[in-house]
This record gives structure tokens, sequence and C-alpha cells, in this order.
């Protein structure tokens, strides 16, 4: 039994190698996901049936396992199929944070277990295992924490906060953690007071850690506690000397955090960029050095109408702001419709466009837009020269030709959409205010640049009917 | 020394975990940006193996508390999967190719 049971596990640890290298391709990815999710099935079905302890026990308790199973696919399957795609991000980070509670849970259930089995005698904690166990709590409840602030900052039931000197009580508290962990687990101080001070201590910081950065870097501070969440899991793998548990766990722990450097690097900011000097922090006093002056002008629906329909080719580009209008669908029907009428339409994709690195595609996927409309940022720029008009549906930052242009702006060498070169520009915003860095952009004072304000969805469905009714 | 001893003990794990550290690097180096989203997505669920040491403390749980907590985290831990692999294959789904 136990031979299958290390069999299978074995066969689980290849799917999940498989499966993340099938998802780094487009055209493999799904199949990629489901290998993964059918090793995990095998893998835990076999767990529940062929694991054997150290004496030769099966697993007891197995209704309670199946209760528990069945509410949390229940649930969780729910939950996923019910979720918008425009708020998939906090979706996962929802989850990922449930995966984070699951590994401190389980070090607070060994944790009480050895404390009853010694009858007190804690020597046993000082060992390999109770380093494992603290491990497992301390970076399982900062990801749990963390996770659930994310998620509370995506859904806008939360907002940006940091203390001053917010930094340095982080590391602090980061500090305090390693000291009493590592005091505690040298046995120099017992009791589980301290195991339960440094539970409490690990969830402090990770919301500590996560309440200060800005919304649009959720992304990548999501990626960071899924990485977080993977090295957790691997402290099972040693607790139970379980190699699934340790290849998944750091499989993910290591992908997860390329991908987080990935996306920084898609921003043109270093990680500690992202977590430590948040925008808003000193950097926009000194971006604000170039006040742009002039006026802005402003277009209205049905001459955007005309110049989109009298157009050769059109570029739009959309950002965050077309995301929370959920104007994906509309977008799309302008497209359609423009294309109906001889014009060639395309998307510019900026990397981070959008919640998440990705997430436009994700969007206008969904609503049917055809794959190959959707350019990435180095094969359009060449193409803004013989653009005619650029409607830009709720972006900022992200065409701001200050990131090129003006060393003391924050966003300064972030690559950006060169979307003034082409011939009209038309920016469609709610309002004047600024963008995400909190920063003017320049942009809209250009010469060839209008302005139609608005909610993104409505001006869209407005232009629609303009477009139909030319 | 915990820190000795858990090296010495468990050595073979250790060159485990620095071998899949390249493996996941090399496995995910090349990624377009357009899957950054699934692919988290997908690693996310990933990392839903913990529920297996859920389970294992779970069916050697003794005492309500143990019982309850290890109730708790098999749930969340299913959670997890579930979820991870259902959003993400909702993602995915809608990159099937145009005719």
């Amino acid at each position: 039994m136990e031979q299958i049971l290390t069999l299978i596990y074995l066969v689980a640890s290849v799917t999940f190698m498989v499966g993340l290298k099938m998802l780094s391709k487009p055209d493999s990815a799904r199949k990629g996901n489901l290998i993964a999710a059918a090793g995990m099935t095998l893998a835990i079905f076999a767990t529940i049936f062929l694991y054997t302890d150290a004496n030769g026990n099966h697993l007891g308790n197995l209704s309670f396992i199946f209760i528990a199973l069945i509410v949390g696919t229940v649930v969780g399957w729910i939950m996923a199929k019910r979720v918008q795609m425009t708020a998939m991000p906090q979706m996962v980070s929802f989850f990922n944070g449930m995966g984070g509670a699951c590994a401190a849970l389980i070090s607070i259930i060994e944790y009480n277990h050895m404390v009853h089995t010694s009858g007190g005698d804690m020597s046993g904690f000082m060992s390999s295992k109770g380093l494992i166990i603290l491990a497992g709590l301390v970076i399982g409840s900062i990801s749990f924490s963390g996770s659930i602030i994310a998620y509370g900052k995506l859904e806008g039931k939360i907002n940006d906060f940091s203390l001053k000197g917010q930094q340095v009580a982080n590391i602090g508290l980061l500090l305090a953690i390693l000291v009493v962990s590592v005091l505690f687990q040298m046995g120099q101080i017992s009791g589980s007071a301290w195991f339960f001070t440094i539970l409490g201590l690990s969830l402090f910081y990770g919301i500590l850690f996560v309440l200060p950065i800005g919304g649009a870097d959720m992304p990548v501070v999501i990626s960071l506690l899924n990485s977080f969440t993977g090295v957790a899991a691997a402290c099972g793998g040693f607790l139970y000397n379980n190699y699934v548990m340790l290849i998944g766990g750091i499989l993910v722990g290591s992908a997860g955090t390329i991908l987080t450097v990935t996306m920084c690097n898609a921003m043109n900011r270093s990680l500690l960029n992202v977590l430590v000097g948040n925008f808003g922090g000193g950097a926009t006093g000194g971006g604000g050095g170039t006040t742009t002056q002039g006026s802005v002008k402003e277009i209205n629906k049905s001459d955007t109408a005309i110049l989109m329909k009298y157009a050769k080719k059109v570029v739009i580009v959309p950002g965050y702001g077309l995301a929370v209008a959920q104007a994906q669908h509309t977008c799309h029907e302008l497209e359609t419709l423009l294309e109906e009428e001889g014009v060639e339409v395309k998307y510019a994709i900026h990397p981070v466009a959008g919640r998440m690195p990705g997430h436009m595609n994700v969007l206008l996927a969904e609503s049917n837009v055809a794959y190959d409309k959707l350019v990435e940022m180095e094969d359009i720029n060449p193409e803004f020269a013989t653009t005619d008009v650029v409607l830009v549906v709720g972006a900022n930052d992200v065409v701001n030709p200050a990131a090129k242009t003006d060393p003391t702006s924050p966003i300064y060498g972030m690559p950006i959409l060169e979307v003034e070169n082409a011939k009209n520009v038309i920016i469609m915003k709610r309002s004047m205010k600024a963008g995400y860095a909190g920063i003017d952009n320049e942009l809209f004072y250009r010469p060839k640049s209008f302005m139609l304000f608005g909610d993104a969805k409505d001006t869209l469905v407005k232009l629609v009917t303009e477009v139909k009714a030319l | 020394m915990g820190f000795l001893s858990f090296i010495q003990e468990n050595i073979q794990m250790i060159y485990l975990v620095i071998l899949m550290i390249f493996v996941g690097i090399e496995l995910i180096s090349h990624v377009p940006s357009v899957l950054h989203t699934p692919l988290m997505s997908g690693a996310n669920a990933i990392h839903g193996v913990v529920i297996i040491g859920a389970i294992i403390v779970m069916g050697q749980a003794e005492g309500t508390l143990s019982l309850i907590f290890g109730f708790i985290a098999v749930v969340l831990g299913t959670l997890n999967v579930v979820g991870g692999f259902v959003v993400t294959d909702r993602m995915l789904e809608m990159f099937k190719k145009k005719k």
C-alpha cells in the first residue's frame, strides 16, 4: 500500500511540473491546468485511503474529512464560477489566503499535539520538527492576513493606509517575529503563550505589510504572497516527509518569485521599490516639478464617432478604467462595428494594463475579441505613426510621455505605449483626475489630443449608437 | 543547534528543494505577459497541495479542538485547490482560438 502511495505522489509531482510548463504557453495552458488538477485529485484520494503512520495505522475521522472536502469543493466551485472576470485578481488572492491559513492551522494542530503528548516537556520542540512547525506558522499566517488585506483592497473595502515611519515599524515587527521565534525554538522562552504571540505578530505583520501598498501594485503583492504560501506548503513536506507537498510547494515558491520579479520588470521597478517606495510617498512632490501648462481640448461623442468611422486604422488602448466600468463587451461591439465599416481596429496591450498583467487579455477575450487583435506593446509602438485614431479607454500612466522625457517623474523609465505618435489621440476619462501614480499627464495637453469625459461604459455605448447613426 | 541538525536530518529533501527552485525558475522563465495572470492562478492552485498535510493531521486528530481545527484546515485547503483550478480554467477557457 505504502509503495502505491509513493508511486502516486511521484505521478502527482510530475503532473505539477508538466502542468506548470504547459501553463506557460497559450496553446497548452488550459490542458496544463487540468493535468495539474488531475494529479492533485489523485494525490488527495491516495492520501485519504493509502496513508499509514509509522505504526501502520490508516487515517481515521474519514467521515469528517469527506464532509470537509465536500464543503470546500462546493463553496470553492460556486465562488470560482460566480466571480466576475473583473474581480479575478482578488479571487486569486482570497484562495491564496485560504492556503496560507491551512498551512498555519496545520502548524497549530501539530504544536498542540506535541504539547499534549509530551506532557508539557517541550524539549522535543528544539528539533528540526519544531523549526518547521514555526516556519509554517509564521509564513502561513503572514500569507493569510496579507492576502485577505489584498483582497479587501481590490474589492475596494479597505483603503490605502500608512503610518508615519511604517517601514521602520514593519522591519521592527519582522525582527521581533524572528527573535521571538528563535528564542522559542531554542527553548530560551517557553509556554504556549509565546507560540500564540508569534502567531499574532505574524498575522499583524501580514496586515501592516500589505496595507500601505497601492492598489495598482496589488498584483505584485499577490504574486509574492502566492510564493509565500508555496513555501508554507513545502514546510508541510518537511513535517510529514512528504515529497509531493515539498515539490508542489517549492515549485510555486520559486516560480511565484520569478513571476513577481517579471511583473516588476514590466513596470520597470524593482521589487523593493514596489514594497517600500510606494507611489504617493516622497515621489509625488518631486514629480510635481513639471507642472504642465496649457489647457485641454474636449471633443464630443459625435465628432469622435465621425473621426473613427472615416479612419483607416484605429487603435484602442484599454486600461484600468475599462476594467472598472466593465466596458469590455461594449468595446468589442464598437470594434466590430468599425470593422464592418472597413476600419482596421487593434488593441494595444501594455504589460501592466488593467488590474494584473495579462488581465486585459482575459477581459477582452471574455467578450470575444479575437486573440490576434490584441497586440503587445513592443509590436504596436512602431504602428502608432500610421494610426489615424487612438482611443484611450481608462488608461493613464501607461500612455504618459513623462515616463520617457522627465527624469524627475516617479514613473520615469517605465516603458509606455507611444500613442502621441498617432494622428489623433482621444482620451476617454471620467475627469481630469490624475492616474494611479498621482501625476499629471502631459499627453492630455498635446495639440493632437482630445478629451472625451464620462464613464467608460456609458460613453462607449453612446459612441456605438453614434457610429450606427452615421 | 536546531538549524544544523535540521540540515543533517533532511539533507535529501534539501537537495530536492534546491533542484526544485531551479526547475521552477526554468519552467516559467519565458512566459508571455498575456499568461501572467492565469499562471499565477494556476500556481496558486498547486500550492493547495498543503491540503494533504491537513488531511493527514485531520486523520490523526484526537480531541475536539484538534478535530475542529483540522476540519477548518481541510475546508480551507479544499477551497484553495478547487477554487484555484476552477478560476484558472475559467480564465483559460477564454483564450480559445477564434476561427
